[in-house]
Order: structure tokens, then sequence, then C-alpha cells
């Protein structure tokens, strides 16, 4: 069981990142009602998987590189801080970046995701999972699974199973949205995921000193 | 604080904005005649009709400083905050934005807590809006997915070209101008967009130098004013096309797109025909991937006795519609038309745009007619139907009497008057003056006017 829960949790937080609107399945919506066509749904997931796999494999990249070069508590300390910065500084400035319009294409949609996606800090909220332990190999501890895999393929493997995450949440969100539910839901139910998401870096950040 | 749900007068489409609850208060742009050493005002007026101050002033808010000629003004964010390439739905729609259009002095106005008590937050001082955009005189104000947008008539000297600058939706700072290529575009009045195909539309008035001292005669006459809309793109701020409606189309004013956006079609007012004094209304719309524009609505000169007439009508014995603004319902249905120089104001059914239908008309003032209100029937008046504003559920249609503090003079001499109006219009058609609102101002010249949550031409809609 131990084995598995660090995959469940980053297939976990793909599914919760698919959840906030402006991860894309919003997007996806409205292409679809602008063209009143289902495919524009459809045709618009693929590019936005991309461009949020990219964000976050440049993220999980660099703490996997960094871990090798850098002492573990140096690490477990920067990344913290990090974290618990850029989730203050969104929550004191919850600005959102501007880009492109409505009239988009697949190059315009997975720069977008990728701009969206690491803006939020999406890759950032992975980061206690990659850090390591001092005592790799340890059985009791809860990084083991990953502990024996190696660098690319750890990549490679956690990016795919939090995108796909991602992409479960963020197709069934847009086809229930668009087919059923209307754009009216967004009056009721959407709420300030950014506080939420902000918040969660910022103990994230927290959780990563106390492990 | 950004809000944990998102403003509820925000609205993904304009067919849930028409289920918004009526307005309880309407904000009006408030404009001292230029002989008066007042200062301009926002005034609160009560539309609630089951108030015991319905339709009286109930709220104002004294700007600053003299002189600044209040005109447009608008919303710090609307319903285009939930469009999904930008989505930033928890701001709050709360301050107005509200630009002196002669000394381009910019007021920020908070609604809240009490609609009633609006109060001036910050003060945006020429100087900074000449030095960060090379623009004055700030005219029309949208709220849009990259922030507010607001259109001026030229440069700080008066002369061109205009333009659009932008402001943060949020610290109001000025952010400098939008364009990145203005192409051909010179002169500035109006504009919108189609945030479905990411296209900005922008009109053409006239330079400050050419519009400040009154209407010029010879440049009217030699087809100096503006007569061209222009196409952009709105997200790479270029310059696309330019439609000419032609040099004897002079003022080609007020930009009404289609609210929903997958509609690329929208309408524009022309003041007046050098050929014949008509005015007219155009339809631009997308014509296999380029745009076209086509005159769909003509209204005639009046025949007028010269004895009625200003002097710089009586040569021509009629009295010219003068369509200074028109606005669209937000079901995209009925187009309402001012003629400020008839008195007439009109209703057009425009499910087909391209063949507009007339459903209703009603007389008010008029340079040669001058019909009384209902309410006081033996009071003749002056001005005519201008600022025209519909609810969000195309119910109610209330307007007022100014067009701007130095023409007023040339085209009613004898006193604009000052005086804002209701009528009631029916889903099917038709509309009819509402008998118990009649706002009348002794110490003011009332211009636009907003409706509180929103109206028909202050918001913009990313889904259909």
């Amino acid at each position: 069981m131990s084995a598995l829960w660090p995959w469940l949790a980053v297939f976990g937080l793909g599914l919760f990142h698919g959840i906030n609107p402006a991860m894309g399945w919003l997007f996806a919506v409205a292409l679809g009602l602008q063209e009143q066509k289902r495919a524009a749904v459809f045709r618009a997931l693929p590019p936005m998987v991309l461009g949020h796999a990219l964000s976050i494999a440049i993220i999980i990249a660099a703490v996997l590189v960094a871990r090798v070069n850098v002492p573990h508590d140096t690490l477990k300390i920067a990344a913290a801080a990090i974290l618990f910065a850029f989730g203050f500084y969104r929550l004191l400035r919850s600005r959102h970046p501007n880009w492109v319009g409505m009239r988009v294409g697949f190059g315009d949609l997975t720069i977008w995701s990728f701009i969206m996606a690491s803006a939020h800090g999406a890759g950032l909220m992975l980061v206690p999972f990659f850090l390591g332990s001092p005592a790799a190999g340890d059985a009791h501890h809860h990084e083991s699974a990953f502990a024996n895999f190696s660098a690319p393929s750890l990549l490679t493997a956690s990016v795919a199973v939090h995108t796909l995450g991602y992409l479960l949440m963020t197709a069934l969100i847009a086809i229930v949205v668009y087919e059923k539910l209307g754009v009216v839901i967004l009056r009721r139910a959407w709420f300030n995921v950014d506080l939420v998401w902000m918040l969660a870096l910022m103990i994230t950040g927290a959780f990563i000193i106390l492990l | 604080m950004p809000l944990l749900k998102p403003d509820p007068t925000f609205y993904p489409s304009p067919r849930l904005a028409m289920l918004a609850p009526p307005e309880k208060y309407a904000f009006v742009a408030a404009l001292n005649p230029p002989d008066s050493t007042l200062n301009d005002a926002l005034l609160v007026i009560d539309v609630d009709p089951q108030s015991r101050t319905y339709g009286q002033r109930v709220g104002e808010v004294k700007m600053p400083e003299f002189g600044d000629e209040l005109h447009h003004f608008g919303w710090n964010a609307c319903s285009s905050a939930l469009c999904p390439y930008a989505p930033h739905p928890h701001v709050e729609r709360r301050y107005l934005v509200v630009p002196g259009l002669r000394s381009s002095r910019i007021h920020i106005i908070d609604t809240k807590p009490d609609p009633r008590k609006p109060e001036i937050v910050k003060v945006i001082e020429p100087e900074e809006v000449f030095a960060r955009t090379n623009y004055s005189r700030p005219h029309t104000i949208h709220c849009g997915p990259e922030g507010i947008y607001v259109s001026a008539l030229g440069a700080p000297n008066g002369d061109g070209p205009g333009g659009i600058f932008m402001l943060d939706c949020e610290t109001f700072e000025v952010l400098g101008q939008w364009e990145v290529n203005r192409g051909p575009q010179f002169l500035q009045y109006d504009f919108w967009w189609h945030l479905g195909f990411d296209t900005l539309l922008s009109s053409e008035w006239g330079t400050p130098n050419m519009i400040e001292n009154g209407l010029q005669p010879d440049l009217l006459l030699g087809g100096k004013y503006g007569h061209q809309m222009h196409v952009w793109d709105l997200r790479r701020r270029r310059h696309l096309q330019a439609l000419d409606l032609g040099k004897e189309q002079q003022m080609v004013l007020e930009m009404r797109p289609a609210h929903d956006p997958r509609k690329a079609y929208g309408f524009v007012g022309v003041v007046v025909s050098l050929k014949d004094l008509s005015a007219s209304v155009w339809l631009w719309h997308r014509n296999n991937g380029a745009w076209d524009v086509k005159k769909v609505i003509e209204i005639p000169a009046e025949p007028a006795d010269p004895e009625k007439l200003p002097p710089m009508l009586k040569d021509f014995k009629a009295v010219p519609p003068l369509v200074s603004d028109i606005d669209l319902s937000l079901d995209d249905r009925f187009l309402y038309v001012s003629c400020w120089g008839t008195g007439e104001f009109l209703q057009y059914d425009v499910s087909d745009p391209f063949n507009p239908k007339k459903t209703g008309s009603v007389r008010i003032g008029g340079i040669a007619n001058r019909t009384p209100h209902p309410k006081k029937r033996a009071q003749p008046l002056a001005g005519g139907p201008q600022m025209v504003e519909v609810s969000r559920d195309g119910k109610r249609i209330y307007f007022t009497n100014s067009l701007y503090a130095a023409w007023d003079e040339q085209f009613y001499p004898d006193g604009v008057g000052s005086w804002m109006v209701k009528l009631d219009a029916d889903p099917q058609g038709g509309m009819t003056f509402d008998e118990n609102f009649f706002v009348e101002s002794t110490d003011y010249r009332v211009h636009q006017i907003r409706l509180e949550g929103g109206d028909s031409s202050s918001d913009s809609f990313c889904f259909p």
C-alpha cells in the first residue's frame, strides 16, 4: 500500500488541478459553445494536456536535478520557502495572466495551458513527493516507491500519471457542463479555487519542513 | 479582497443576464452649462417603482475640480471577467470610472456599500493621462478581458490621433496606449468588440480642436468629421481594416455589436448625411473573413418653419434627425435609436439585422416640435432623446436630453433644459412613456446613464 500512495497522490493532484476552471475545462466549454460543436470541446483537450504536462515536467525535472547536487536539508528549506512565498504572493495579489482570445489553434492552447499551470504553481504542489530522503531505500519512508526509479523514468511516469488525472477531470467537467449543466453553473459553483489553491501551496510548504 | 464566489452581477451569457433582477438605481453623469460656476456631479436616481422616492434624485457626488464635462462612464469590471481565457471572476463590480471629457481628469467612484452615497476614492489627474498615453479627452469606458479600456478623442494638444488606452482594473493605474499598430486610423469616438471573434471596432467623431468650440459648419460641409469605422485585431492590437461609409456620412458614433458572441455583426449610428440631412444606422458584418458595412436604416429630415429653427438650420428649412445614440437589447432583438434633432425615439426589431422593422416611436422635445412629457402636458420641452440605456431584461428604457455642452447651445440656443425619462417596452414590440417618471433638473444637464448591476451597453460576454 505504501508503495502506491505517492502515485495516488500525484494522480489525485491531477484531478484537483482539473477542477480549477482556470486550468482548461471552462475554455473547452466556451470553444464548444462558440462553434456549436461537441467536437470542439474534445479538440481543446490534447493541447491543454500537453501544456499542463510541460509545465509540471519542468518543475519535477528541476527538483530531480537539484536533489543530486544540493544537500537534502538545503533543498527542503529552499522548496518550502519557494512554495510558501509563491502561495503568499498569489494570495495577496490574485492577478491572472492574460493571453490569447477566443480564436485559438493547437499551439495557442498549448502555450495558454502551460502559462496557466505555471502561473498557478501547479508543478510546485507536486514538489514534496520528489525531494527524496537522506536515507534512500529506507522502507519506512513514504518516498520509497519513487526511490526505485531512475530519474528519467520517474519523471516520465509521474508526469503521465498526474496528467492522466488532470485529463480525466477536465474532460469530465467540460462535457457535463457542455451537455447538461450549462454555464449558469458558473454563477453558483465557481468558488474562488485560487484561495484554496494558494493556501494548499503554503500548507505544502510548511509540510515539507515538518517531513 | 477577492470574493469567494463570482460577483452576482456577472453573467456568463447575455441570455442569462436578461434574467437579472430589475435595477433599483440609475447613475447619471451631470454636467454644468458652459457659463456655470458649479462643479459637475454624478447623480443617483431612484428607479425602483416600489420606492417612495421613485423617479427622484436620491444621491449626488460632486467632482473635486471645476469644468470636467462629465460625459460617458463605465464599470471597473463586468461579465467579461468570466471569459475562459483570462478568468478573474472574483473581482467586484463596484467602481464607476468617470472621466471628464473636457478636463481629461478621471474619477474612480465607489458605489458600495450604499449606492445612494457614492464616494470618490481616486482621481487620476490629466497630466498623468497625457504623460502615460499621449492621449486626452477620455470618452468611452469598457471593462474587458485585459482590464479597463478607455477611448480618447485626441492628443494632449487637441489634435489627433485619438485612440484607446488601458487602466488596470484593480489599481486603476494608467497603463498606456492600447494600439500596437494603428494603421491609417486617426479620429476616434466609440469602440466595442466581438469577444468571440477577437475583434475590436472603433468609430470616428473629430479631434478635440474640431469639436470643443462647437460644431464647425465649414468642417462639416467639407466632410472633415469622421466617416469611417475601423476593425482591429483585439488580441494583437493591430489595425485590420478601415470601412468608409462615404464622405457625406458625417460623424459615425455609437457602436452596438450583437451581444451573442457567436454573431459577427453590429450597428453603428451616423449623425447626419450632407446629401439630405438624413441620419442613418449601418450594419457591419463579416463577409468571407473580411468585414463589410451596409446602411440598414435611413431617417429623413423633417421640413420645418424657419422661424422655429436655430440660425445654423434656417436656410435648410428642415430639422435633421441627428441620431446621437443607439442601444441594442441583450437578446439582440430590439434596437433603440435617439433622434436628438427631431425629438423622435424609435424602436426597431432587428431579429433580421439586414432588414430592421420599425416597431415603435415616441416623441419628446425636438428642435421644432418641443413635444411635452405626458406628466406635464402643458410644458414644451427643449433638447431631445439622447443618451439611451436599456435594462438587462429589456423591459425598461431610460434616456436623457443633452448632447455636448457647446453643441447644445447651437441647436437649442434658448436653452436645452435638463430631463430624464423612462419608457416601458412591450416584449413583443412597442413602447410607452412611464407617466410617473420624469426627472427634471435646474442645476445640471444630464448625459449618460448607467444602471445598477449592469445594463445593455455595459457588459460583454464570452458564452452564448
